[in-house]
């Protein structure tokens, strides 16, 4: 066993079963009841609060808190689940600190928030492991039947929501389980026992939401056809292609995707036959990037470095997820631009880095560069909408597509949400409210209050 | 360096706390182990005939609690000793004599009869203790039973069994009232008249301390059923205070010694009884939340207080704000204040204003510039404080008062600086024409 632990190349069971289970655990212990009904006591219940204006479904923070103080979780949950339907998945990875904690009034005095975000998976956690009778029912059928592609978090939100307003909802996904980045995407240890699949369990549990699996479209089904036999389309696709690195990239085994690493470890039984290099380079600076680099240094890689080409700043992974990155143990190096992937036979070896500034806000290069070695480079520099599945009957900004408020497409059947659309952070939460906003837009569509 | 010890009624303690009769000061062993940390002095744990009551095998405790389970109120339904008078006495005696620079004052409570006290007052004076307190204040159990509450709450019977004490012993004599009363006053002219020597107060409320909602059942309970209990803790300190005050500027008890009690749980509340004009304190609640210990905290705190202030004793300060105290009446009706909060101060938590816009006078304005922002609107402020009230950072909202000169903008009126009460007030029909 020692001996695998510093073996040269990739392998799989570097560590000890004792030791992936440590470490693929849950990351943030829950709160338990005495420390939730402190820290809720720590809520100042603010006039038009701040944490809920910077939530972008706009949970009525503190409401729930309070509920949580009164020993209502039902009802805490309910106020969280009635504006964010995947509100659990959302305490476990919504980057509250650049959101309702960031806005919490308790920063001013303290530097300390009060931790909503943990209080939030209280009340989501305690209600979903005993929901009793449901939280939220279907209104009479309205006769109308709408197509969700995608069951990521957008479509979800959608689809729930369409079934709550009496509509008939096919939720198709390429995928065989639902969720999308919930179910592929996301650090094992941020969503530890299947709490994915759970929660999409009780969300489906409302009815009204048929799920067809493995269909993708642009293959398996098409949009005309969906816009013909539906009375509305909402897609929710997410975002299916990967950035290139730039420059010529050899054929070489230990050369990936961030997120398809990120989706094996996640469908991944046992983590001790997931390989993994001794030297791990990540190229990138999200929170793909976080994650592929610190799932590596959990799987046993002895040097994880994530190579970024500007500085701390403009990482578009969190203070936190740096944090988090470094606590584990992986390296962050700033204002270095791969310049060349080296390979040997086949396989990674290493890769050379051009030393960057920033010169009048423009990127140059310094001349000098570096060699990192590493049998595993991970490609994490951002995915992309791919629009060739969806054909060419939408209108695209700056290559995603383009809808406005209510998730209205160029097209009058067609609404769109989550990652696939312009102008969003690419979070899960704001993924929610897409779909939300969208359901809402397709039902006053539908009923004809409002003239598509 | 302050001196905090204290003469009450010729009593002498090395500090003002004594150690209220209730549990703690049950026997012996809690006594000495209380003198050991630190405490001025103990009233007993009050004694009664024998044979002694029985108390339940039950709950006799409950709380009111904060979100953390800091303990706001406090109930008790436990009745007065439930040993034998002798070995009570016994180790009073004991007690007195090992610790002799501390106040040892016995409560006690029997049978509204001039027999019972004619009977009881001598073998408590042969213990060598310093005084005795008349248990009048005890609302639950023993007042089914005729004493306790049931005599403080007539007062011909405090005035009775007080010139009793007085008749039969030597000591000096405090009467512990009840709040279960309408008036304060009342019981404790009655104490005066009948001779006592000072006053107690308060003994506990009236209460019960919840519902158990699942079992339906009144909280705590004893095999199903409860009854009601003594309320004291942190909580009735705002009760206290005003029935000390009450008692304290009565002209017909102002110079009674009153010793304080209710609620105190650090100096500052006990220099706030003094301020009322209380000779002493005394403890109980708090150090049955967090032991005896806390008594050096409390003396540690008073010392620093009165040093800071230059009160050299106790007396120094004792009833400094008495006068203060007045009917509404008297209020000066022409003195105006406004809220005004510190914007750097403010965390913009906005609940200064919702409370004004909901509840109150909507003087607090939430945006500015269409930005969060909170201020006080004078046209709109009647310097209620309802905000500085609320208001969870310290020193963020302020009353600030009109100078003379100044225009209260909410009703276009100049201030005078003419003092004006309701007694001379247009509005008040009653009103007293000059003469």
């Amino acid at each position: 066993m020692e001996q695998k632990k510093h073996a040269g190349g990739i392998c799989a069971g570097r560590l000890s079963k004792d030791e992936y289970a440590k470490n693929f655990s849950d990351s943030h212990a829950p709160l338990n009841r005495v420390q939730a009904v402190i820290e809720a006591d720590r809520c100042y219940y603010c006039f038009d609060a701040p944490c809920t204006t910077a939530c972008p479904t706009g949970i009525d923070i503190p409401t729930f808190i309070q509920r949580i103080a009164q020993d209502n979780v039902r009802g805490a949950a309910k106020a969280i689940l009635e504006e964010n339907i995947l509100g659990g998945m959302c305490a476990r990875v919504c980057p509250t600190e650049v959101l309702c904690e960031q806005a919490c009034v308790r920063n001013t005095n303290e530097d300390k928030p009060v931790e909503i975000g943990l209080l939030q998976r209280f009340a989501t956690d305690n209600y979903l492991a005993k929901p009793g009778t449901p939280l939220f029912t279907r209104a009479a059928s309205s006769g109308k039947r709408v197509a969700v592609v995608g069951a990521g978090p957008a479509g979800l939100s959608c689809a729930h929501r369409l079934a709550m307003l009496g509509h008939a909802v096919v939720l198709f996904d390429a995928n065989p389980k639902p969720g999308g980045l919930n179910e592929y995407g996301l650090a094992a240890y941020k969503t530890v026992d299947g709490f994915a699949q759970r929660e999409i369990d009780w969300l489906l549990s409302i009815g009204g939401i048929d799920v067809k699996s493995n269909l993708a479209l642009g293959r398996d089904i098409v949009l005309d056809n969906l816009v013909r036999d539906y009375d509305a389309v909402f897609l929710g696709m997410g975002l299916a292609g990967v950035n290139a690195i730039g420059i010529t990239e050899p054929q070489a085994t230990g050369l990936r995707d961030a997120v398809t690493f990120i989706a094996e470890l996640r469908q991944s039984r046992d983590m001790a036959t997931v390989p993994i290099g001794r030297q791990v380079v990540v190229i990138g600076g999200g929170m793909t990037a976080v994650d592929a680099a610190v799932q590596s240094k959990k799987l046993g890689a002895e040097d994880v470095t994530i190579v970024y080409r500007r500085g701390e700043e403009a990482m578009s992974a969190s203070d936190y997820e740096q944090n988090w990155a470094k606590k584990n143990g992986v390296k962050i190096k700033h204002w270095s631009a791969p310049k060349e992937i080296l390979a040997e036979g086949g396989a990674v070896r290493g890769v050379r880095f051009a030393y960057t500034r920033a010169e009048n806000g423009k990127l140059v290069e310094t001349g000098e560069s570096f060699t990192l070695s590493a049998d595993m480079v991970f490609r994490a520099i951002g995915q992309t909408y791919e629009a060739a599945p969806a054909g060419s009957g939408l209108s695209l900004t700056h290559g995603r597509i383009a809808a406005d408020d209510e998730g209205r497409t160029s097209h009058a059947k067609v609404w769109a949400g989550g990652d696939c659309i312009y102008g969003g952070r690419d979070l899960t939460v704001e993924a929610v409210e897409h779909g939300k906003r969208a359901a809402i837009s397709i039902d006053k569509s539908l009923r004809g209050r409002v003239a598509p | 360096m302050a001196d905090l010890s204290s003469n009450f009624l010729g009593i002498k303690s090395p500090n003002p706390y004594w150690l209220a009769s209730a549990p703690p000061t049950d026997k012996e062993y809690n006594v000495v182990r209380a003198f050991e940390a630190g405490w001025g002095g103990v009233v007993w744990k009050t004694v009664g005939e024998d044979p002694p009551v029985v108390n339940v095998n039950g709950p006799r405790y409950a709380t009111l609690l904060s979100q953390d389970r800091r303990v706001i109120g406090f109930n008790n339904i436990e009745l007065i000793s439930d040993r034998p008078l002798k070995q009570n006495l016994d180790e009073m005696r004991r007690v007195k004599r090992d610790w002799p620079d501390r106040a040892v004052v016995a409560s006690l409570m029997v049978p509204c009869t001039e027999d019972a006290w004619r009977n009881i007052l001598p073998m408590v004076e042969d213990t060598g203790c310093d005084g005795v307190e008349l248990n009048f204040g005890c609302p639950h159990g023993m007042s089914e039973r005729g004493m306790g509450s049931a005599v403080g709450q007539v007062p011909e019977y405090i005035e009775m069994v007080a010139r009793w004490c007085k008749q039969y012993s030597k000591l000096p004599i405090i009467v512990k009232l009840t709040p279960n009363i309408t008036d304060i006053r009342n019981p404790a002219r009655a104490a005066k008249k009948g001779g006592a020597d000072a006053v107690s107060l308060i003994n506990t409320i009236n209460s019960i301390m919840g519902v158990d909602l699942e079992r339906m059942t009144m909280h705590p309970s004893t095999d199903g059923r409860g009854s009601h209990g003594g309320y004291c803790g942190y909580a009735v300190k705002p009760i206290a205070l005003n029935m000390v005050g009450e008692i304290a500027r009565d002209p017909e008890t102002r110079g009674l010694p009153i010793s304080g009690i209710g609620g105190i749980t650090t100096w500052r509340d006990a220099a706030e009884f003094i301020a009322l004009g209380a000779g002493n304190v005394q403890v109980c609640t708090a150090a049955m939340v967090y032991g005896f210990k806390i008594i050096k905290d409390l003396t540690d705190g008073l010392a620093n207080f009165m040093d800071e202030h230059g009160y050299k004793t106790i007396a120094d300060f004792q009833g400094k704000a008495v006068s203060t105290i007045a009917n509404w009446q008297q209020l000066n009706l022409n003195h105006i204040e406004k809220a005004v909060i510190n914007q750097d101060l403010c965390i913009q938590c906005g609940r200064c204003h919702v409370v004004c816009e909901d509840t109150s006078h909507q003087a607090i304005i939430a945006t500015l510039n269409g930005k969060r922002h909170f201020e006080v609107v004078d046209e709109e402020c009647v310097g209620c404080n309802l905000c500085v009230s609320i208001c969870p950072v310290p020193e963020c909202i302020t009353m600030h008062a009109l100078a003379p000169g100044e225009t209260d903008t909410r009703t276009g009126k100049k201030v005078t600086g003419q003092f004006a009460n309701w007694t001379t007030h247009p509005n008040n029909p009653m009103r007293e024409v000059a003469k």
